[in-house]
C-alpha cells in the first residue's frame, strides 16, 4: 500500500460500491492527512461523485451497496455508524460542497435562514451571533453586500452566487474534512481564485483536510499536494501533484493532460480522447482503458494491472516515462 | 448576414428593501449567421440574465431584439412560438432543468413533440442520433436523469437543445461542469455543428481559455455592461480594458506558479448600488479622477499596443 501519511484523517481502503451486479467504484483506496489537499480527477462518469458521497454515507442505499472495504474518519468507522450518529457528524466533522448547488439549496428558505440553521444545529450560539457569523461567511466567499444578501432566496442569485452560498454552508462549522465536488465550476477565475485561496488558507490555519474533485487540472496543479486519477471506477494513478504533471505515467493521465484548452492553439481541434468511459457493468477485461489506449501491449487486454509504486503509484502495464 | 441584433437591452430585478438590481444595462450587440460570440465576465455580472432576456425567457425591462431582421421584443407568447424553434438554450444548471420523473428519451424528444415534428419512429431514431452525437451510451434513452453523473446530465441537456437544429444557440456555461476530456469533445462537437449547420452560438462562460478556443468574437461584461468587444485574438492578445487584462492574468494553468497571477482586489460591486462613472473604477489599478464621475462610452478607441482600434469603454484611451 502507498501509505505515506503517518496517521491519515481520512482513510478509504479497498472500497467497492455497486448497483446490482455492476461495480460503480472498485477497490478504491485513498488517504488524506490533516491539513492536506488531495485532488481527485477523472473523466465524467468515472465514479468521483459516488466516491465522495460514499464517505458521508449519502448514497441512496438501495440501489447503491457497499460491497467491501472500509472508510475511517479519525477514530470513526463510517460504515458502522447509525443514521443519527451520521447526522451529528455531517457538517460538524465532515462537510461537503455538492456538485449541484441548485438542487441542494432549499428554494423556499432564504439563504440567511439556511446558514443560521446550519450554525445553530452545531453551535451553542444566540440567533444574533448566528446571523453575524452567517454574514461573515457570505462576505468571505465574496457575495456583495452580505448583510442584505441574507434575506435573498436561491432563485434570486446567479449560478455562481448559489455555488458560493453552498461553500459558505460547508465551511460554517469548521469541519475536519471538507469534500468539495467541483466547487468552483460555475465560477469565473477571479472568484475561483478567491474561493480556493480561502479553502487553502483554512486548511493551513485549522488543519482541515480537503478532498477536491475537479476537472480543472490547472486548479489541481496550483492547490493540491497530491493527485489521484480515476478511470472506470478505479484509481489508476496517484502521486504528488508536481510529480504527476511533470511525469504522468498512466496512459490515461498522459492523454488527459494533452486535452487542456489552454495548452492548445486557439481554434484548433482539441486532442480529445476518442470513445467514452465504459459504463459500470460493461467495463472491458484487463485494464479498462485499453480500448482507448494507443500503447496497448499483450497483458493489457486480459489482465488487470495492480496499482503499484511508492510514492508515485500507477496501474498500467506499459506506462509512459 | 446578421442573425440577431440587440439594442440597449436592459433587465432589472426588484432587490432587497425596495432597491432595484440592475442586472443588465443598455447592452447592444449583434451576432452573424454562423458566428460564435463569447461572453465572459465575473460571477453575477449579468451573463445569464442577458442570455435569457435576449431569448425572451425572461422579460427585458427595455431595449429591442431583432431576429433575422424582425423585432421580437414586443411579440406575444403565441407570436413568439415560431421563433422559439430557431432559438435554443443550454441552461447553466442542467440538473434543475431535467425532469427527474421523465426518461432521458422523453426529455430529449420533448422539443420535437412541442413543435409537432416527426412521428414516434422518426423521433426514436432522432433520439438515438442525438445520444450518439453527445457521446452517451446506447440505452441511455430508457434511463432516468438520476442514474447519470453530473457531466452526463449536462450532455443530456445539450442533446435536447440540439434536437430542433436551432439557428441560434445560447450556451450558458455549457461545458463548465465537464471534465477536460469530455469538455474538449463537446467543444469539438459544438464547433462541428456550428460549421455543418451554420449555427450561431452565444457562448457564455467564465472560463477564458474555453471562450478563446471557440469564439470568433468576445464580449467582456462587467456589472451589467459590456466593457470590451472585438475579434477573439485582439481581445486575448491585446486586451484594452484593465478589467479584461486582469481576467486574462487570473487564468490558472498547469506549470504556471500561483504567485505570477494578478488576482483582482475587492469584490464585484452590488448591482443594486453600482458605482458612479466607470463601474470598474473601485478596483481599477489605472483609475483616474474623472473615472469616478463620467461613464466611458463603448466605442472604437486607438490603443498603443495595437495598430487596430479596440472597442472598449475606458477613459485611458481618450483622445486628448
Ligand atoms: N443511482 C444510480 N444508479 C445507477 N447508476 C448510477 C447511479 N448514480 C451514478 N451512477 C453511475 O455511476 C457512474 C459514476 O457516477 P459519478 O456520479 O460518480 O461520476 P463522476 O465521476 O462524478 O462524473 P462527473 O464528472 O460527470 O460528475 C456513472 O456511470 C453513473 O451513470
Ligand atoms: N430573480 C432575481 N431577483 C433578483 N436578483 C437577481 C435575480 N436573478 C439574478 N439576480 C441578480 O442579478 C445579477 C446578475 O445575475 P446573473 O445570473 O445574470 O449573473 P451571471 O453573470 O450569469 O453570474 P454567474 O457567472 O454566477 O452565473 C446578480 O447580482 C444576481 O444576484
Ligand atoms: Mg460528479
Ligand atoms: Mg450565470
Amino acid at each position: 500500500m502507498t501509505d505515506t501519511i503517518a496517521a491519515p484523517l481520512l482513510s478509504i481502503d479497498n472500497l467497492t460500491i455497486s448497483v446490482g451486479s455492476s461495480a460503480i467504484v472498485e477497490d478504491v483506496s485513498l488517504q488524506i492527512g490533516a491539513g492536506e489537499m488531495l485532488g481527485l480527477v477523472g473523466e465524467s462518469g468515472c465514479g468521483k461523485s459516488v466516491t465522495a458521497l460514499s464517505i458521508m454515507r449519502l448514497l441512496p442505499e438501495p440501489p447503491m451497496q457497499y460491497r467491501s472495504g472500509t472508510i475511517r474518519l479519525g477514530e470513526l468507522d463510517m460504515l458502522a455508524l447509525s443514521e443519527k450518529q451520521l447526522r451529528a457528524i455531517r457538517g460538524e466533522d465532515v462537510a461537503m460542497i455538492f456538485q449541484e448547488p441548485m438542487t441542494s439549496l432549499n428554494p423556499v428558505l432564504s439563504i440567511g435562514d439556511q446558514l443560521r440553521e446550519m450554525i445553530l444545529l452545531h453551535r451553542k450560539v444566540s440567533n444574533q451571533e448566528a446571523s453575524t457569523r452567517a454574514a461573515q461567511l457570505l462576505d468571505r466567499v465574496g457575495i456583495p453586500s452580505a448583510r442584505t444578501a441574507l434575506d435573498r432566496y436561491p432563485h434570486q442569485l446567479s449560478g455562481g452566487q448559489r455555488q458560493r452560498v453552498m461553500i459558505a454552508m460547508a465551511l460554517a462549522c469548521d469541519p475536519r474534512l471538507l469534500i468539495a465536488d467541483e466547487p468552483t465550476t460555475a465560477l469565473d477565475v477571479t472568484v475561483q481564485a478567491q474561493i480556493l485561496d480561502l479553502i487553502d488558507d483554512l486548511r493551513r490555519e485549522t488543519g482541515m483536510a480537503v478532498l477536491l474533485i475537479t476537472h480543472d487540472l490547472g486548479v489541481v496543479s496550483q492547490y493540491c499536494d497530491r493527485v489521484a486519477v480515476m478511470y472506470g471506477g478505479r484509481i489508476v494513478e496517484q502521486a504528488a501533484a508536481a510529480e504527476l504533471f511533470a511525469n504522468p505515467r498512466h496512459r490515461y493521465t498522459e492523454a488527459l493532460l494533452a486535452t487542456i484548452p489552454a495548452s492548445n492553439p486557439p481554434g484548433t481541434r482539441l486532442p480529445a480522447i476518442s470513445g467514452t468511459v465504459p459504463p459500470p457493468g460493461n467495463r472491458p477485461a484487463g485494464c479498462s482503458f485499453h480500448p482507448r489506449c494507443h500503447a496497448v501491449i499483450e497483458p493489457c487486454t486480459t489482465t488487470l494491472p495492480r496499482l503499484e509504486g511508492i510514492p508515485h503509484a500507477t496501474r498500467c502495464w506499459n506506462p509512459a516515462s | 448576414m446578421t442573425l440577431l441584433e440587440i439594442e440597449n437591452l436592459s433587465k432589472t430585478y426588484p432587490g432587497a428593501h425596495g432597491t432595484t438590481v440592475k442586472a443588465v444595462s443598455e447592452v447592444s450587440l449583434s451576432v452573424e449567421a454562423g458566428e460564435v460570440l463569447g461572453i465572459v465576465g465575473e460571477s453575477g455580472c449579468g451573463k445569464s440574465t442577458l442570455g435569457r432576456a435576449l431569448l425572451r425567457l425572461i422579460e427585458p425591462s427595455g431595449g429591442d431584439i431583432r431576429f433575422e431582421g424582425k423585432s421580437i421584443a414586443g411579440l406575444s407568447r403565441r407570436q413568439l412560438k415560431p421563433f422559439r424553434r430557431d432559438m435554443q438554450i443550454i441552461f447553466q444548471d442542467p440538473f434543475g432543468a431535467l425532469n427527474p420523473r421523465h426518461k432521458v428519451g422523453a426529455i430529449i424528444s420533448e422539443p420535437l413533440k412541442v413543435h409537432k415534428i416527426g412521428n414516434t419512429a422518426s423521433r426514436a431514431a432522432r433520439i438515438a442520433e442525438l445520444l450518439a452525437l453527445v457521446g452517451l451510451p446506447e440505452g441511455s434513452a430508457e434511463r432516468y436523469p438520476h442514474e447519470f453523473s453530473g457531466g452526463q446530465r449536462q450532455r443530456i441537456a445539450i442533446a435536447r437543445a440540439l434536437a430542433l437544429e436551432p439557428k441560434l444557440l445560447v450556451a450558458d456555461e455549457a461545458v463548465s461542469a465537464l471534465d477536460v476530456s469530455i469538455q474538449s469533445q463537446i467543444i469539438n462537437l459544438i464547433a462541428e455543428l456550428q460549421e455543418k449547420l451554420a449555427l450561431s452560438i452565444i457562448f457564455i462562460s467564465h472560463d477564458l481559455s474555453v471562450i478563446r478556443h471557440v469564439s470568433d468574437r468576445i464580449a467582456v461584461m462587467y456589472l451589467g455592461r459590456i466593457v470590451e468587444i472585438g475579434p477573439s485574438e485582439d481581445v486575448m492578445e491585446t486586451p484594452a480594458h484593465p478589467y479584461t487584462q486582469a481576467l486574462l492574468s487570473a487564468i490558472p494553468r498547469p506549470n504556471v506558479p500561483r504567485a505570477e497571477r494578478v488576482v483582482l482586489k475587492g469584490e464585484l460591486p452590488d448591482p443594486a448600488n453600482p458605482p458612479l462613472g466607470c463601474a470598474f473604477h473601485t478596483r481599477c489599478p489605472s483609475a483616474m479622477p474623472h473615472c469616478t464621475t463620467e461613464r466611458p462610452a463603448l466605442v472604437a478607441r486607438k490603443i498603443a499596443a495595437c495598430a487596430k482600434p479596440a472597442t472598449t469603454a475606458c477613459h485611458l484611451y481618450e483622445v486628448a
